[in-house]
């Protein structure tokens, strides 16, 4: 028998009933992920004790570190694991729109999108706008991609399958568009515009770490006013509205959200690539398939994988700061593969 | 497509048609582009060389090997698509799209890292390891589960198996950046820069598998039927598909090794060819060859202009007309070839 808690709201109709297993598994993931907090900013070159962190962190220290913490590894720890917040959650509600487990924001060209408008931004405009507008401009080549993808995998509906064949050809293009853009670039500023498309999160700024937690503050509890309703979408398109979800409606708007999260994870970090594949995963694996535990773990899981590649990647073969996405990309390719092996009487 | 399929005579004087067409746009390939050349400044140069004068230089140091190599390549491309296509029985089957470029180049990039190859003569076989390697892995992710061979489970494992190779090889990039700039034009694709010697260690490949691939025209009619109709008008279906992926293999190994990263010839190409011919392979492998050479020497011309004192590239001129027709493709759904 499972075990559930059920909060009631006093007068109105409404009420919440999760699982005491998903409630204990999100706790431990809270938990991890503030041990990651301090851990990240003691880790590196100059190992500070945690207690020094958190002295640091809350100003009572003699101040002899507050560069490295504050300027440095607090802000980078940070924008780690929200660019991996905003990953997870937004490959969880691709997965769930389209209901098909190989779904995510990379994969489908939504990240493509970004990163052609944020590289075009960084290329022609970063003279005269000042790099405030990027996450905007990284959203809207996401959001300008995704409409187009919708709209070209429309014919009488929009089925998964041809959404993502069709995203893997604009990928196609979208590649292109930055190569081209890297190759005409001059030398200096194409290797950083290249390390930059793999996904790194050096030299990360208080104002990335304010852009993308906002925008999750933001999106998260809109996207979990609409966990009954994915939890309906998975039965089907008919049962959905039987069930009276309004499905188109609400297919764009969480696609509009799960787009807005990308577009802005890749402005802070670049295309950190298949964390919107794993990161779902392995929350389902942790808690089962109810969308309002999934929403929360989703994202936490997302912070702890970003911010654990990118640890490696900075401790383990220093000097060389080597970019969060490879780690990412070289577990989630093979990732990928696994998952088209489990899946393969489906397609 | 096969509403245009022309009779044995038609199709002979189509073929002559399109062999003028490509000599045309050879021509312009050698004419065109930052410096303008005269047709008889061309033939002067081939004539009486002249170190002295310059666009006897460009021509005959520059022009001709791009227009040599982006005949040579096109049709190289051209032919492996359609092969592919055959083999898969899928229509959005071609070298790009199953990631037997990315296995290419990755190998090429480990080649040039890590073991300091720089002569094409070995990096070719770099390139053959891995397009051998990523074509066997496609081939057998699509094949797996219940249904044997879905064109849907081929495409996604050749999309995985691409953003394998890819991640990959730009880990690999960016851990050693020295030289980034000059792999990463030759990642994006280009058929500028090379000389004729880049050529020849691959072109003995080429040559033979593309007459291997034109006298198979018969036996591939036979195999797309289906392998049982194959097998029992007493084919070894087995046989002619080992060939087939060998062919391929060779082919787009060798293309990636001198170019680079050029996608969508092989996906586009064979379908033009196919409104020509319809589904017969006795005529759409010479037709798509030919098509092939065009379509890579227009797409490189028209690079040339575009940014002129730049240079698009090619690999991005040829996605740039390739994914639209991809996207259409799929639109029309894969399941029919």
């Amino acid at each position: 028998m499972k075990k559930y808690v059920t909060w009631q709201h006093p007068k109105e109709h409404m009420s919440f009933q999760i699982e005491t297993k998903t409630v204990l598994i999100l706790l431990g993931l809270c938990i991890s992920l503030f041990l990651a907090l301090i851990l990240g900013p003691s880790l590196g070159n100059k190992l500070l004790s945690p207690l020094e962190v958190v002295r640091t962190i809350a100003g009572v220290s003699t101040g002899g570190n507050d560069f490295i913490v504050m300027n440095s590894r607090l802000p980078r720890t940070l924008v780690s694991i929200l660019t991996g917040a905003a990953l997870g959650l937004s490959g969880l509600i691709l997965q769930g729109v389209i209901r098909n487990p190989l779904a995510a924001p990379d994969i489908i060209g939504v990240t493509g999108g970004s990163s052609v408008a944020a590289v075009a931004f960084i290329t022609y405009l970063s003279g005269t706008l000042s790099l405030f507008y990027l996450p905007l401009a990284a959203v809207s080549g996401g959001i300008i991609v995704s409409v187009f993808i919708y709209m070209m995998s429309w014919k009488n509906g929009v089925t998964p399958i041809r959404l993502i064949l069709i995203g893997i050809g604009v990928s196609a293009v979208m590649s292109a568009g930055t190569t081209f853009m890297l190759v005409l670039s001059p030398s200096a500023s194409a290797g950083q515009a290249y390390l930059w498309l793999t996904g790194s999160v050096y030299g990360a700024s208080w104002e990335d770490v304010r852009t993308v937690a906002i925008v999750i503050l933001v999106i998260t509890p809109l996207v979990l006013l609409f966990s009954r309703s994915l939890n309906a979408q998975q039965f089907g398109d008919e049962v959905a509205s039987g069930l009276g979800v309004k499905v188109e409606f609400h297919r764009m708007a969480l696609l509009l959200f799960s787009v807005i999260l990308a577009g802005v994870a890749v402005s802070a970090a670049g295309a950190i690539g298949f964390v919107g594949l794993i990161a779902p995963h392995i929350a389902r694996a942790l808690i089962g398939r109810q969308f309002a535990g999934l929403i929360l773990s989703s994202a936490l899981v997302g912070g702890l994988l970003v911010f654990s590649a990118d640890l490696v990647a900075r401790t383990v073969f220093y000097p060389i700061d080597i970019p969060a996405g490879v780690f990412t990309a070289g577990i989630g390719a093979p990732f990928f593969l696994y998952l088209l092996f489990k899946n393969r009487h489906q397609f | 497509m096969g509403r245009y399929i022309l009779t044995s005579k038609m199709k002979i004087l189509t073929l002559a048609v399109m062999v003028l067409i490509f000599v045309l746009a050879f021509i312009s390939s050698i004419i065109v582009g930052q410096t303008p050349i005269s047709v008889v400044q061309a033939i002067d140069s081939f004539l009486n060389y002249n170190e002295a004068v310059t666009e006897h230089v460009v021509v005959l140091k520059d022009r001709l090997p791009r227009a040599v190599i982006g005949a040579v390549i096109g049709a190289c491309l051209a032919i492996a698509g359609a092969l592919m296509q055959a083999l898969t029985k899928n229509p959005l089957a071609s070298p790009s799209i199953f990631g037997i470029n990315t296995g290419a180049i990755f190998f090429v990039v480990v080649g040039i890292v890590f073991f300091s190859v720089s002569s094409l003569q070995y990096l070719m076989w770099f390139a053959f390891l891995g397009a051998t390697i990523a074509a066997i892995f496609v081939y057998f992710l699509g094949s797996i589960g219940r249904d044997g061979l879905t064109p849907i489970k081929i495409l996604l494992a050749g999309a995985a198996i691409s953003a394998l190779f890819q991640s990959y090889t730009q880990a690999i990039l960016v851990m050693n950046e020295a030289g980034l700039q000059d792999v990463l034009f030759w990642l994006a694709g280009s058929i500028s820069g090379r000389t004729l010697d880049m050529l020849l260690p691959v072109l003995p490949f080429m040559i033979i598998s593309i007459i291997t691939a034109l006298f198979m025209g018969k036996a591939i009619n036979l195999l797309i039927t289906g392998d049982d109709i194959a097998k029992g008008m007493g084919q070894k279906v087995w046989l002619v598909k080992v060939v087939m992926g060998v062919i391929v293999v060779f082919l787009a190994g060798s293309s990636v090794a001198v170019v680079g990263a050029v996608g969508f010839i092989g996906l586009v190409i064979p379908h033009i060819a196919r409104a020509f011919t319809g589904n017969d392979y006795r005529w759409l492998l010479p037709f798509a060859a030919v098509l092939g050479a065009v379509l890579l020497l227009l797409a490189d011309v028209v690079a040339r202009l575009l940014i002129m004192p730049q240079e698009v590239p090619i690999g991005v001129m040829t996605a740039i007309i390739g994914a639209p027709f991809f996207i259409y493709i799929a639109k029309r759904g894969v399941t029919k070839l």
